[in-house]
């Protein structure tokens, strides 16, 4: 009681008196880039999951071999969620006298509930973004569809019994297979028309689907009370489920987001704790004399935490304003750019800066407090008596375990949770004996030099261990800076470059053996160079080790469906560059043994596949054994053909293969295709680049609001700066007062402290550069699974950025106390 | 105040205290053997050159630090049983100082700074009692001034009406007119010996100064860490 009392009078007076502004300062920043992080990673993370969403054409599908019971969909409006229903199946269409095998799309009016349908007026035509879907009686066909049935926008088309209008060439439509799984271009139409076709019945291959989407929670509530009924004629597929390269892109995008956010709370964690420590050292005269007085260690102790609390109060509220008023205003900026009907973000950044805000200082600067409790009052007699530094293993666990504790939420993954810490300690404790070495060796530079040098690293030398601190907490701010900027370029240009321009943009499947050649003499009389032809067998794979695909027990339901659906074999010599190798061997290229397979990774795991283990495919009638050979692993994100099952050269021969292919056509090359599905109506071609274009939507997404939070981070570490400068900064008013008493002209002593900083600066320079490439390395290869090339620029950035900036701190931060009047000598104490 | 010891028993006595410390040399004996025992109400001076361990003895006596043997007895407690919180405990409720460099808690004002030690020894009417004595010491008109914004006389000022406001049984003084002028130690000192006399307490003085010295009932003379004269001064 008494020491609330104690606290709460004195506090007012310390808080006035400036002493304990720096601390206030490192905790409502670290507050503010929480929140404004938080919000706007919150937000943005929202608008590229939406987006991402868009490949679903939903925030959840749910698809049946039956007709969905009506019961779903009044329970999604019970949600308040919207609907929209969708019938899918292969029907062979005419027109005239011609055919051709179409994957017809009904949709329900409010069709799709995510990103839009594009269609064109004309065959390669300029896309626009259509409205609605097609009204009964209409039809919005593909490309490739009507030039297989000679037909144009315009002209009607048989499907089943009933004949529809052609209203406009279907372009894209946000749930189109880039896959390979429905061969036949699509066919856009109403579902109230179904029933008129007569294509619905016993037996028919129709796909139901019921799209839903709607608030987040919403959905997920929905998805939850679905799963519970479930039937097992239901499977709920939502973004979490799906694995394509949307999805990839997307889960990219917030990783880099997280990456940024992690940065700014490390920097603030380091502000908080220099700040603390010199706030606890300014208030040791304090402790002891009042333990002089008779104060008891608990008494002390709570008077600390007591107004630690008030600051960490009065933290949280100056951050949460700040924090609040900045993201209101960058994503005002960023309107166009974040979806403005995302939910609202709602009070929980604050509530997770505010906590985070408790934990950092819980974690910073709660050693340096309970040091205090510790001070001989011997100090009212001796002011050099100083309490026993806090134990090192306490003071580390308690910061690692409150980094742990503030990565994880952002990070929310245990590994890169593991390579961060890491990171951060192996970078401090080699920045803390490369500084303390430094300072050793500074002695024997201080012959040589003038006075102000002399002064300069006598002083650095003098410090010793606080002089290491400093070029510990330099060269972590320096290195995180380097990290956030050369390094984060350097990995968002090897992220896009693998979407570079060159990338192939559309896929052709469907080419019979002996149109190979006629295929690539179509291109190269327009002169583009002939693509690689991939072929392609369809099978059903009958038993796994003996036992049917039916009866088998899977780790995973994907791996069920994964097995018992239509397989897509392939068969090669070499191994795809966009592959790897993970476990087991590749054939050699002469390879003629027994039948081997390769199995993608994902679906070995989802299967429970392994090296070794025995497969039997039918294919047209015929039982094939095959050995598992090895696991692979497939970057999606090449846009070359890729399977799940690759066979050695030779095992599949005899059995019916096409081929699929995928190249790049520019522009003004498009007439060739209608060349080519007018030579070769039975192949199909899909437009990867409206694909393409909504990938590249989510990774400017991403780099911009990246930049946006940067604005933060830098912000963090110049703090740290300051905090670092501002804890010498009473020693150094003293001590200039003194120089000048004692004659030494302002311009000596100002030299003296800037040699000092730029020592300081240097040293933390060359290491942060150090730290800054290795953690660039392990990120990039651990997380980013990006080559990353060593950068030489971070060496000369790094050492300049050190020298420039801890110079100009120190400038800033100094200046006061080089031009504290002699006078004040006399002052102090 | 608690106080078991009455008339002219011993409020204070050092038993053989030595305080050795380690210095680059080995171990360095500032403070050898040195015993006393001194009267409740009396003033004590402890004069010597410098470096004599004057402040060292006056650390021990008030239990700032432990000797490193011997004991000291202090109103009562023998302060080498007790832990840090049991000597803070005594010194809440038996001891005040007054420091050659005043000492005040800068965020605190004048009045404040003297309620500190009442509240700690939990006194319930603090701000009465520190009202009164800061009239005593001259500076009824400047109370709610912080330290910053008094000068160095009356900054001592507020720390003897702080080291008097709990009547401690031994007050303790490290040269409280060092870093004075010679007119205003003189009033200081004036301020000191009236208090002690009209609340009885022991008074222990670290001083430079031989009239001041002079002044005291007895003189404790200090050399090279040795008591090397125990005198009683004539009135
Ligand atoms: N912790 C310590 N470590 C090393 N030496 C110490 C320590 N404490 C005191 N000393 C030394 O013991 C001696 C006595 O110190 P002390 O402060 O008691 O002297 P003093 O009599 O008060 O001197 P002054 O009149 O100058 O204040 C000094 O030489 C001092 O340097
Ligand atoms: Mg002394």
């Amino acid at each position: 009681m008494k020491a609330v009392t104690f606290a709460l009078r004195s506090f007012g007076r310390e808080l006035r008196s400036g002493e304990v502004l720096v601390l206030l300062a490192a905790v409502a920043l670290a507050v503010a880039a929480l929140t404004a992080v938080g919000f706007l990673t919150d937000r943005i993370g929202k608008a590229v999951a939406r987006q991402a969403n868009e490949v679903l054409a939903a925030d959840l599908r749910l698809r049946s071999q039956e007709p969905i019971p009506d019961a779903l969909s009044d329970k999604a409006a019970e949600f308040d969620l919207q609907t929209a229903e969708t019938n899918t199946f292969p029907s062979v269409v005419f027109a005239g006298d011609l055919s051709a095998l179409a994957t017809i799309k009904a949709v329900s009016s409010s069709y799709p509930l995510r990103g839009n349908v594009r269609v064109a007026d004309t065959l390669f035509g300029e896309q626009r973004v259509a409205t609605g879907v097609p009204p009964r009686g209409e039809t919005w066909a593909d490309g490739a569809l009507l030039a297989r049935v000679e037909a144009d926008v315009g002209d009607r088309i048989m499907v089943g019994e009933l004949e529809l209008l052609v209203t406009a060439v279907l372009t894209y439509r946000p749930d189109q297979s880039i896959g390979f799984a429905s061969l036949a271009p699509s066919l856009l139409m109403n579902i109230e028309d179904i029933p008129e076709t007569g294509l619905i019945g016993e037996g028919s291959r129709v796909g139901y689907a019921l799209l839903v989407a709607g608030d987040e929670a919403a959905v997920s509530a929905f998805n939850d009370a679905v799963e519970t009924d479930e039937t097992s004629l239901l499977r709920v597929s939502n973004r979490e489920e799906s694995s394509d390269r949307a999805n990839n892109a997307a889960d990219r995008a917030q990783r880099f987001l997280s990456l940024t956010a992690v940065i700014s709370l490390l920097l603030s964690a380091v502000a908080v704790a220099m700040s603390a420590r010199r706030f606890a050292h300014r208030r040791m005269d304090t402790v002891a004399l009042m333990k002089s007085l008779g104060a008891t260690q608990r008494f002390v102790i709570s008077v600390s935490l007591v107004q630690l609390m008030l600051l960490g109060a009065l933290g949280i509220i100056a951050g949460s304003v700040v924090g609040f008023a900045a993201e209101e205003t960058l994503s005002w900026i960023l309107s166009d750019l974040i979806a403005s009907d995302l939910p609202g973000v709602g009070p929980m950044p604050v509530i997770l800066g505010s906590g985070s805000a408790l934990v950092l200082l819980a974690g910073f600067a709660l050693p340096s407090l309970i040091q205090l409790r510790n001070t001989p009052p011997l100090r009212v007699l001796r002011h050099d008596v100083m309490p026993p530094a806090p134990s090192r293993i306490l003071v580390a666990g308690l910061s690692l375990v409150a980094v742990a504790a503030l990565l994880y939420r952002s990070v929310g993954d245990a590994r890169m949770l593991v390579i961060l810490l890491g990171g951060i300690v192996i970078i401090a404790a080699a920045l803390y004996w490369v500084g303390r070495a430094l300072v050793a060796s500074m002695g024997r530079f201080r012959s040589g030099v003038g006075v102000a040098w002399r002064y300069g690293l006598a002083n650095v030398a003098r410090r010793g261990r606080d002089s290491a601190v400093q070029v510990v907490a330099f060269g972590l701010g320096l290195t995180v800076l380097l990290l956030l900027t050369i390094v984060r370029t350097d990995l968002l240009q090897g992220w896009r470059q693998t979407l570079d321009e060159s990338a192939p943009n559309h896929f052709m499947i469907n080419i019979q053996p002996h149109e190979l050649e006629s295929v690539a003499s179509i291109y190269a009389a327009d002169g583009i160079e002939v693509p690689e032809f991939v072929p392609l067998v369809r099978a059903r794979m009958a038993t796994i080790n003996g036992v049917s695909v039916k009866e088998r027990e899977y780790p995973d339901p994907g791996g069920q469906w994964m097995a018992t659906r239509e397989a897509n074999l392939s068969f090669a010599a070499r191994l795809s560059s966009s592959n790897e190798i993970v476990d087991g061997e590749w054939w050699p290229e002469d390879y003629a043994g027994p039948p081997l397979v390769s199995v993608e990774e994902e679906a070995a795991v989802e299967t429970g596949l392994v090296v070794g283990d025995k497969m039997t495919f039918v294919i047209a009638g015929r039982e094939l054994e095959v050995t598992i050979a090895s696991i692979r692993k497939i970057n999606w994100d090449s846009f070359q053909p890729n399977f799940f099952m690759v066979f050695s050269p030779g095992a599949l021969d005899g059995m019916p293969t096409t081929y699929i292919s995928s190249l790049r056509i520019e522009k003004e090359q498009q007439p060739v295709l209608i060349k080519l599905v007018r030579a070769h109506p039975s192949i199909s071609v899909i437009d990867l680049d409206s694909i393409l274009q909504q990938i590249r939507g989510i990774i400017e997404k991403a780099s911009l609001a990246v930049q946006a939070v940067f604005v933060f981070t830098l912000a963090a570490g110049i703090a740290v700066l300051f905090a670092a400068v501002q804890s010498t900064i009473d020693e150094r008013r003293f001590e200039s007062a003194m120089l000048r008493a004692l004659g030494a002209r302002k311009r000596t002593v100002f030299s003296g402290v800037m040699a000092e900083f730029a020592a300081l600066g240097a040293a933390a320079g060359i290491l942060a550069s150090v730290g800054a490439s290795i953690l660039a390395a392990i990120i990039a290869a651990q997380l980013f699974d990006l080559p990353y090339e060593f950068n030489p620029l971070i060496w000369i950035v790094g050492v300049a950025a050190g020298v420039l900036v801890v110079c100009a701190s120190g400038f800033v931060a100094a200046r006061g106390a080089v031009n504290a009047p002699p006078v004040d000598v006399l002052r102090a104490a | 105040m608690t106080n078991n010891v009455s008339g002219n028993a011993a409020v204070l006595a050092a038993h053989d205290i030595s305080k050795e410390v380690s210095s680059p040399e080995g171990s360095l004996t500032i403070l050898a053997d040195v015993s006393f025992s001194i009267a409740a109400g009396a003033t004590v001076a402890v004069v010597g050159p410098s470096g004599a361990g004057k402040s060292t003895l006056l650390a021990l006596l008030a239990g700032l630090d432990l000797p490193t043997r011997g004991h000291v007895v202090l109103n009562g407690a023998n302060l080498g049983e007790l832990d840090e919180d049991g000597r803070a405990r005594v010194r809440a409720e038996s001891v005040g100082f007054v420091f050659q460099s005043f000492h005040l808690v800068p965020s605190l004002n004048a009045l404040e700074n003297v309620m500190l030690p009442l509240e700690l020894a939990g006194a319930g009417d603090a701000r009465k009692v520190s009202l009164d004595i800061i009239e005593k010491v001259g500076l009824r008109d400047r109370w709610r001034h912080y330290p910053a914004q008094l000068s160095g006389g009356e900054k001592q000022r507020v720390a003897i009406a702080r080291a008097f406001a709990t009547e401690p049984a031994v007050l303790f003084a490290d040269e409280p007119t060092g870093n004075l002028d010679s007119r205003t130690g003189g009033t200081i000192m004036e301020l000191m010996f009236e208090l002690n006399r009209s609340s009885s307490t022991t008074l222990i003085l670290v001083t430079h100064d031989h009239s001041l010295a002079e002044r005291c009932d007895r003189l404790l003379s200090l050399d090279t860490g040795r008591l090397v004269n125990d005198s009683k001064a004539s009135p």
